[in-house]
């Protein structure tokens, strides 16, 4: 029975394998419906406070906020970088990797400097590798984040902007189209670009700012660049809990097909093996009848 | 036809209103105004209390409770960015009552531990929240 005992001990290997991401699977399945829960419900919010923006840009302040108003020249543009804590989560953190390692090659081609913010220990890992002037970076933020936990890092990049030291903030994280696809999504956060809304309000116009513009748009800009990195961090983890349940998903279908495909190598193995014993057995007799 | 407004009501933790109306009133920090149609552009801060939302047709009038936040006013169009919002109906009386007898108990006896500044806020809070309960009350 060649080799019938290391088919069998194999067996056994990939089943407990196939044990662990069954269980990965289903643990991944449940906070993925937590992520989601949490990604919708403040969704509305960073929605409306993100139109609020637009018209606020598109708009002729008496007083504009750092943050409103554009550079003439971009020499260094700031990256803020949403990336999971763990792996084992399929090509959700490569693919936003490969997104900006492509922008960031262009960038460079262009003589811009580049610095960069990283939310979540991947993208921190990912910098260490292929270098880069990483400014601040948090991480195990767990399941739930909260918003005070990224402002530190955010606002590294913001004061830098202010500044003076970077010209442009991005955003980079996924975006959650589905449990199936997730897209990764360069937004830039400062300074603001006018909404797509904005052409409708083309004449010259300006709010009536209760008790001051400057009071009331530097809380507007404060609450809109936390609710725009906490959504890009509550998105970013319903991504991961969904792309882990799809890898964890056709882990265990692969493994499932490994061990059919062993298991019918053994019964043939194990065949063969009886069917050389009945033969040796059969000529033995022949040849002592003979 | 009348003319009515767009009202689009979210908090930090979720969606609370859309829908058409005829007047909104909202607690701003200069004090409480009234947004009708073809207001000014506005943007404002909101203090706690009540917003009111009147949808016309004779409906009756929604209220909302918020614990701060931002409004814009475009002609047709407002927005409010409320910070914590409850419909004013799921407001918890004994909650509210609760939360007033803990600041005020946290404002009475000031020691150095008690974060002052806070402790009135939460206070205003509460004050806010009963007022909306008993409006609330009123009007049924």
């Amino acid at each position: 029975m060649a080799g019938a005992k290391e088919i069998r001990t194999k067996i056994a290997s990939i089943k407990s394998t196939q044990k662990i991401t069954r269980a990965m699977e289903m643990v991944a399945a449940a906070k993925m419906r937590k992520a989601q829960d949490r990604m919708q419900a403040s969704r509305p919010y960073a929605e409306k406070i993100a139109q609020v923006i637009g018209h606020v840009a598109a708009a002729n302040p008496e007083y504009k906020h750092a943050f409103m108003t554009p550079r003439s020249e971009i020499k260094r543009i700031g990256y803020i970088i949403v990336s999971s804590d763990r792996g084992l989560c399929g090509g959700l953190n490569s693919n936003l990797f490969r997104h900006l390692i492509k922008e960031i090659k262009d960038l460079q081609a262009e003589g811009k400097e580049l610095v960069y913010c990283t939310i979540g220990s991947k993208a921190l890992g990912f910098f260490r590798r292929v270098g880069g002037n990483v400014m601040a970076q948090t991480s195990h933020l767990g399941d739930a984040p909260r918003i005070e936990d990224l402002v530190g890092t955010v606002k590294v990049m913001l004061d830098a902007y202010v500044q003076g030291e970077v010209d442009e903030i991005r955003l980079a994280y996924n975006t959650f189209v589905n449990t199936m696809t997730q897209q990764p999504t360069v937004d830039q956060l400062v300074p603001l670009a006018p909404g797509a809304d904005a052409a409708e309000l083309k004449h010259h116009w300006d709010y009536i700012y209760e008790p001051d513009a400057q009071v009331v748009l530097d809380n507007l800009l404060t609450a809109y660049i936390e609710s725009v990195s906490y959504q890009a961090v509550v998105e970013n983890g319903a991504c991961e809990q969904s792309a882990r349940m799809i890898a964890m998903k056709s882990a265990t279908d692969n493994a499932g097909d490994l061990i059919n495909e062993l298991q019918l190598i053994y019964n043939k193995a194990r065949q063969a093996a009886i069917t050389q014993e009945i033969s040796e057995i059969v000529g033995g007799a022949a040849a002592i009848a003979n | 036809m009348a003319m009515t407004l767009h009202i689009d009501i979210v908090s930090a933790e979720g969606h609370l209103y859309t829908g058409q109306g005829q007047m909104v009133y909202a607690p701003a920090v200069m004090g409480e105004i009234g947004i009708a149609p073809r207001h000014t552009p506005l943007l404002t801060r909101l203090k706690p209390g009540d917003v009111r939302v009147d949808p016309g047709n004779n409906q009756p009038q929604q209220h909302f409770y918020v614990s701060g936040g931002m409004i814009e006013v475009q002609p047709f169009k407002v927005t409010i960015l409320a910070d914590t919002g409850i419909r004013a109906s799921d407001l918890d009386e004994a909650a509210a009552q609760e939360a007033k007898r803990r600041a005020e108990d946290a404002l009475a006896n000031q020691q150095a531990d008690i974060d002052m500044a806070k402790a009135q806020v939460e206070l205003a809070e509460a004050v806010a929240q009963l007022k909306v309960i008993n409006q609330l009350r009123d009007t049924r």
